[in-house]
């Protein structure tokens, strides 16, 4: 089994890692990346300031705070964050999935997830996994007993496997595809330019 | 077949379809200068070119100064910010209104007040509060910066087909009791979560019978029910707040259009996948307690009790909540000292919302200890508001009258609160750390906001409208 991210191109495949269980439900983006940090105008720099008001106690980050996941010995180099329901709520800011695929995160396993956040982590190749809450507390269990537990993250198998178990995870197709083959969605519609021009053509001018 | 309004408005925008998603056509495109630096670098790194620089509109209003017209005034980065959404709009033929131009505004104040936001559209901006433009029968939703880049690309999304959620309101609105507080009592009973992957259209004597301004209200928060997007049918008082307006259409094609928008409704037997419904006599004037905007209650319930909730991942949430918050189960809210009041947003910042707190306003003075803010959604509805002379109200009830913007709702100019400041705010998110680090945000309408303002504490606005 592969010890990293199987290059499949620039897509996601098969991901083994160890996780950073977060155990809270309704995680919003401002905890995830809050505002001060949304005036850059680049993609990259945010992982150092993901979960900024839980993981520092002072605001120049200078203080970890010890008690924060993130934080812990037995969790550094986590790659897998696992979390409870309606992961990502709040602000559609595109800032969070970049925090958290800068941070080094490839892969995020929660009961359910907000939906604009959920497609922002598709279009940046983060791969979010929806398990029921039964699986989620098999999971953090299994972390709490062996922290350095390893988790493997098969997309095209859909299947998460650690220790002897198995749980299989639904996604939809068109995402699974574009997950693995790391396709340029725009590159993909402009193909379509000759049906979005007959569109276009078909609208009464006072439409707009 | 029976459809739904959100039915025919998706139906009526499909370019193609991908096996179980469509391609949609985005007719009205709003961006501001938070979400779309990166996607306009895409675009410049691809070799590509925005599609329909007519449909898209820009303003400024996240990382501005609610003091200052100059767009340093918040310090370099949101400077650099700003001057590249100018850059980026001037490159490639994109209409905006900068900081002091008489158009700008908060992206959903601006877009409506314009008449760029029409029945039957698909509208999208990077930004969660897009829901607001529902109120006018469009299909309008919040998108990542991705997204802004592929409808720049493109004018077009993939988008899956959402379920549909009822909420029906029904009956006279008691005194006292406004749109937020509507839109706030349909969170807590669904939950924060509850509505989503949903669209909701929202429907009922009660929501007919809310203005235009108040139905952006309640459509603005449907993002806080987890819902992608608001939809309130469009009916006469659309139309009539269109007329006229900038960019409404005149003469013959406002004929053609209002026929066409007199078709946007759902069919009587229409199908939804889950039916909400509310009285609006069980309604009260509504504060948050907690940490997400489910965490509701009437003004006058005590603080709920973490062990009274069923569900475990619930209880446990209020026990962060009230930690976070100083609160104790039991508490009144009329015992909880405010130190800072927030009027304003694109939830709360419109010309309805400026009357409604200066009626409150006019009746007394701001608490010594109090400092109290309102921020207006918009040039226009700043305008016009002094026009009504309601900033003076504003200003000799010790009020600060403000240049418009987003302002205090997320703080990413220099209207921030300090760790432990506790703020009733008209905004739309009460999340750990909103509006600063450490401080404790309650989300209340402008009259209770007001009313908060002048008492110190939370206060029944009903003690202030009286009954008559």
């Amino acid at each position: 089994m592969s010890n990293q991210t199987t290059p499949a191109t620039t897509g996601i495949s098969v991901h083994t890692g160890h996780v950073a269980p977060l155990n809270q439900a309704n995680v919003d983006t401002d905890q995830i990346i809050p505002k001060q940090f949304l005036t850059s105008v680049t993609k990259s720099g945010y992982g150092k300031h993901l979960f900024h008001d839980w993981r520092y106690l002072d605001l120049h980050e200078q203080e970890p705070n010890p008690d924060f996941v993130l934080n812990k010995p037995e969790h550094q180099g986590a790659s897998i964050l696992l979390t409870r329901e309606n992961f990502g709520c709040g602000s559609s800011r595109e800032h969070a999935p970049w925090s958290l695929d800068d941070y080094g995160f490839k892969v995020v396993i929660a009961t359910s997830f907000a939906d604009i956040f959920y497609g922002n982590c598709i279009n940046n190749s983060l791969l979010p996994v929806k398990l029921e809450s039964s699986e989620i507390d098999t999971l953090f269990e299994a972390v709490a007993q062996d922290p350095a537990c390893q988790v493997i993250v098969d997309l095209p198998q859909q299947e998460v496997r650690f220790n002897d178990q198995v749980i299989a995870f639904d996604i939809a197709p068109h995402h699974k595809n574009n997950l693995i083959k790391g396709l340029d969605a725009i590159g993909q519609t402009l193909e379509l330019d000759s049906q979005i021009t007959a569109f276009e053509e078909k609208q009464p001018a006072w439409k707009y | 077949m029976s459809t739904t309004l959100y039915d025919k408005i998706f139906q009526a925008h499909i370019v193609d379809e991908i096996g179980d998603d469509a391609l949609l056509y985005i007719d009205r495109h709003l961006i501001h200068e938070v979400t779309s630096p990166q996607a306009f670098d895409g675009l410049v790194q691809k070799g590509r070119k925005v599609r329909r620089p007519d449909l898209t509109f820009a303003t400024m209003d996240h990382s501005i100064s609610t003091r200052s017209l100059a767009i340093d005034a918040c310090g370099p980065a949101n400077k650099l910010q700003l001057q590249t959404l100018a850059d980026n709009c001037a490159a490639n033929g994109i209409e905006l209104f900068p900081v002091g131009h008489q158009k700008q505004g908060i992206v959903h104040v601006m877009g409506p007040e314009l008449g760029l936001i029409k029945p039957g559209m698909t509208v999208v901006c990077g930004d969660s509060h897009t829901a607001t433009h529902g109120a006018f029968g469009a299909l309008a939703f919040g998108i990542g910066t991705s997204q802004v880049e592929h409808v720049f690309a493109t004018q077009t999304l993939k988008q899956s087909k959402a379920k549909c959620m009822k909420v029906e309101v029904t009956g006279p609105r008691p005194l006292g009791v406004t749109a937020k507080d509507i839109i706030l009592a349909i969170i807590g009973k669904i939950g924060h979560a509850g509505a989503t992957g949903c669209v909701i259209e929202y429907c009922g004597d009660t929501i007919e019978g809310l203005s235009m301004e108040e139905r952006m209200t309640v459509c603005n928060m449907s993002i806080e029910a987890g819902a992608k997007a608001g939809l309130i049918a469009p009916d006469q008082k659309t139309f009539d707040y269109l007329e006229g307006r900038e960019y409404a259409p005149k003469g013959a094609d406002w004929d053609a259009a209002v026929a066409y928008w007199k078709t946007l409704k759902s069919d009587a037997d229409a199908n939804f996948d889950i039916v909400v419904e509310l009285a609006a006599k069980d309604i009260a004037p509504q504060v948050t307690w907690g940490t997400n905007p489910g965490q509701v209650i009437g003004v006058n319930q005590p603080i709920p009790a973490p062990e009274n909730f069923s569900d475990p991942i619930d209880r446990d949430s209020a026990v962060k909540a009230l930690k976070y918050m100083d609160l104790k189960a039991g508490q009144k809210l009329s015992d909880l000292t405010v130190n800072h009041v927030f009027i304003g947003s694109c939830t709360n910042g419109r010309i309805e919302d400026m009357r409604a707190a200066a009626e409150i306003a006019k009746q007394g003075k701001v608490a010594n200890h109090v400092t109290a803010i309102v921020v207006p959604g918009s040039v226009a509805v700043k305008a016009q508001a002094e026009a009504e002379q309601l900033d003076k109200v504003f200003l000799e009830a010790g009020f600060e009258w403000r240049l418009p913007g987003c302002s205090m709702c997320l703080g990413m100019n220099d209207d921030i609160l300090g760790q432990g400041d506790r703020c009733a705010s008209t905004s739309n998110r009460n999340f750990e750390g909103r509006q600063g680090r450490g401080a404790r945000t309650h989300l209340v309408s402008p009259a209770m906001a007001a009313a908060a303002a002048l008492a110190g504490h939370f206060a029944d606005t009903r003690d202030f409208v009286g009954n008559d």
